[in-house]
């Protein structure tokens, strides 16, 4: 349901229009519009942005660019910005966020990300190995903070580590599609020449484009880059002399920012760096099984040590009142949301993901820090 | 003497821990073949349900509605027992997909998910044919226990069986309530109903408003065939379903338990009571889809959050392991539960004792059953 010709547009409008109307409400009434249309095409609904995978690419070894087409409820992305993808694997759906990196400008419609696929990264491996062309995958709007202002700066500075460089290279190329006049560095650090992804496009750009700058950081000097080892301040003070006077923005492993964030506190500068952490650092987690860490109830504000008892125990004794009926696990009505952390399941003893997803907590031990919607 | 009462601690225990071994692997290998299953199963729901509805807005030709009637009641069995009875038992929760949680899930009944989650996953689960504590005995209408003091309306109880079958939908929907408490026990006030069911006609009135009003107003002025259609489509799924569900609890050798046997209950003895409290029947593949694979309610009991298609390969499994401890594994076909159910309807509507005498937990029964039925309804 991609539109196309302004009377396919209209006709998709009135179409969308019918469908989120009361009547269709009424009529569909337990399950809902989308609820029926996803049964005659995956693409269909009235609400859900779906996106049908057109392409799918190895840029790199260990990377997956995927070309999505999404319908008609896509609203659009700034650059920077990352959308949150949802596929099934073995029959549980997975969430993680992903920044686009194709530019605003580019003519189909379509989106591009990028994921690379590390040793747990349980979801990016899913992408590069099993996803064809043709699958269907679940999409959010657009979100974050992190976004090329629409007043665009004089100069701009594109930081990235690693897989950090999506969402600058939607900046890049996006810049460059609009004719940007201001100067533009592209400072990109990876371990080797030939996990850069993009590396073949970037050094294009950079030849074409008079404005745009390169300097590419591998670890080892021989691997020809302008720059070689990790992060310094030295770096940009020989390099970018001027990167005071630059919008920077900044996507990388954690480490990295904290480094680049730490020259820019230390110039006094900060407000001109703007930063989107890419792997969240994730709390270790014991697990050994002692109590240990807290049990956050985010919605009541409520926080209280873990003790080591059942999730639904902590909560009555933290003075909540959440659902429970049979507390042996078998009636599901304290079922609630984890919004982060791990759990043991204590009939089976197993332990879950760190992601979110709804828990029973009659029958759930926090192993760790863990939240939960109530 | 029961059974129930022969078995010794230990062997409660061992039973326990067969029990739970196959619901650990179950749990275990839980994955894309279940995602699969049921994601094909709604499919075909809501093709049956589209195609149901179509056909009935030309209802005016005679094959049209009864092919209508016929897709409408199978996506209407479908969508109750198959798919929402259990989903929302939690069967597909670890998928993640909100729209196939026991949280969300909303099913094409006038029952709430709140309200059947109550009364069905909650206390007709955890107390299985616990006298007093599982309300799905009788539904406060019946007599369907000979343990249940006979009063003079239970003379009315294969028509009052009738009439719940009927209506099934909406005793359900209602069934929290406990609408006896306020019309026969008074131990309810009118104040207390009237917010308790604010929900529920919520519900209701959204359910009847579009199989009795917009649907029809589609059709035209062919409304009445779309109408009457509906009714038909409601009445089949009322008729089956309240039939499953009575051959799952009520054939003449299950059996009903004391509220004594809760205090202290082991996991063991919990999945013991469940099997005596159960009975499955027979049937073909489509048998078994149809009725939400209660056909297996035995295995359903036992393990109610493993989805159901699994049950039928665990049943062998069950089987054993009655036959190793000398435990009845009540089955039979669909005709003979049934006939077994409503011969216990029928026998129940006379005072006295309905069944054969030699029931050990019996005895125990009495002293509880001293006490007049609304002081414990109003202690529960
Ligand atoms: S209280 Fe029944 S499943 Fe937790």
């Amino acid at each position: 349901m991609s539109a196309t010709t302004p009377t396919s547009r209209r006709f998709q409008q009135g179409l969308n229009r019918l469908l989120q109307s009361r009547v269709a409400d009424v009529l569909s009434y337990p399950h809902g519009v989308d609820r029926y249309l996803e049964v005659f095409n995956p693409l269909w609904s009235a609400k859900e942005v779906r996106a049908r995978v057109d392409a799918v690419q190895h840029l790199t070894a260990d990377s997956v660019t995927l070309t999505l087409t999404p319908n008609s409820n896509w609203q659009g992305f700034v650059p920077g910005q990352y959308v949150q993808l949802t596929v099934s694997i073995n029959g549980k759906l997975h969430t993680r966020c992903y920044s686009p990196a194709n530019s605003l400008y580019r003519k189909d419609g379509s989106i591009e990300i990028t994921a690379k696929a590390h040793a747990d990264g349980f979801v990016s491996r899913y992408l590069r190995d099993v996803v064809r062309v043709g699958d269907v995958v679940t999409l959010s709007q657009s979100g974050g903070e992190f976004a090329l202002p629409e007043q665009r700066p004089e100069r701009v500075l594109l930081i990235s580590g690693g897989s950090g460089i999506t969402p600058v290279m939607s900046m890049l190329r996006t810049l460059c599609d609009e004719g940007y006049q201001g100067e533009i560095t592209f400072l990109h650090y990876a371990n080797r020449a030939q996990d850069m992804i993009y590396a073949s496009e970037v050094n294009e750009i950079a030849t074409h484009f008079d404005n745009v700058t390169l300097l590419r950081a591998f670890a080892d000097e021989s691997e020809g880059g302008e720059l070689s080892g990790l992060f310094s301040s030295e770096h940009l003070f020989k390099s970018v002399p001027d990167f005071a006077q630059a919008t920077a923005f900044l996507c990388g492993p954690p480490p990295m920012m904290a480094a680049v964030e730490k020259v820019w506190d230390e110039q006094g500068i900060s407000d001109r760096l703007h930063k989107e952490q890419f792997t969240l650092a994730t709390a270790a987690v014991d697990d050994g099984g002692s109590a240990e860490g807290e049990v956050r109830f985010v919605r009541s504000e409520t926080l209280v040590t873990n003790d080591g008892k059942t999730l639904l125990e902590q909560a009555e004794a933290a003075g909540l009142n959440p659902e429970s009926g049979c507390r042996m696990g078998i009636c599901y009505s304290c079922t609630c949301k984890k919004t982060a952390g791990k759990i043991r399941d204590l009939r089976t003893g197993e332990i879950s993901s760190g992601d979110e997803e709804d828990i029973q907590l009659c029958v759930s031990v926090p192993v760790g820090t863990v939240a939960l919607d109530i | 003497m029961s059974i129930y009462s022969t078995l010794t601690p230990e062997q409660f225990d061992a039973i326990g821990q067969e029990l739970d071994a196959i619901r650990n692997r179950e749990i275990a290998d839980l994955g894309e073949k279940d995602e699969k299953y049921i994601r094909n199963l709604i499919k075909r729901q809501r093709q049956l349900e589209v195609a149901g509805r179509g056909l009935l807005m030309v209802g005016f030709l005679p094959p049209a509605w009864l092919a209508g009637v016929a897709c409408l009641s199978a996506a209407k069995i479908l969508d109750n027992m198959e798919i929402g009875h259990n989903v929302m038992h939690g069967q597909y929760d670890w998928m993640g997909d909100k729209n196939i949680s026991s949280r969300n899930f909303d099913w094409d009944n006038t029952c709430t998910n709140t309200a059947w989650k109550q009364t069905h996953n909650y206390e007709h689960h955890t107390y299985t044919n616990v006298l007093d504590k599982d309300h799905d005995i009788g539904y406060g209408i019946l007599r369907m226990s000979d343990e249940q003091e006979w009063e003079p309306r239970f003379l009315l109880n294969p028509i009052l069986a009738v009439i719940l079958s009927t209506f099934f939908q909406h005793f359900v929907a209602v069934q929290s309530l406990k609408l006896e408490d306020y019309l026969i026990y008074k131990t309810k006030t009118k104040e207390e109903l009237k917010a308790e069911f604010k929900p529920t006609w919520k519900k209701m009135r959204k359910q009847l408003v579009k199989d009795y009003l917009m649907f029809p107003a589609l059709a035209g002025p062919f409304a009445p065939f779309v109408f009457a259609g509906n009714v038909a489509a409601n009445l089949a799924r009322n008729l089956w379903s309240s039939q499953v569900i009575f051959n799952g609890h009520f054939p003449e050798e299950v059996e009903q338990f004391p509220e004594s046997v809760l205090q202290d209950e082991s996991r063991g003895h919990w999945y013991v009571r469940q099997m005596l409290g159960s009975a499955n029947f027979e049937g073909g593949r489509l048998m078994h889809i149809m009725s939400g694979n209660l056909s297996f309610q035995i295995e359903h009991h036992l393990f109610p959050d493993i989805p159901a298609h699994r049950y039928a390969k665990i049943s062998p499994e069950v089987k054993a392991i009655c036959e190793k401890y000398g435990l009845p594994y009540n089955t039979g076909s669909f005709m003979r539960q049934s006939l077994s159910v409503w011969k216990r309807i029928v026998k129940l509507s006379l005072p006295g004792k309905g069944k054969g005498s030699d029931k050990g937990l019996r005895g125990k029964v009495v002293s509880l059953m001293g006490e007049s039925q609304s002081a414990v309804r109003k202690a529960a």
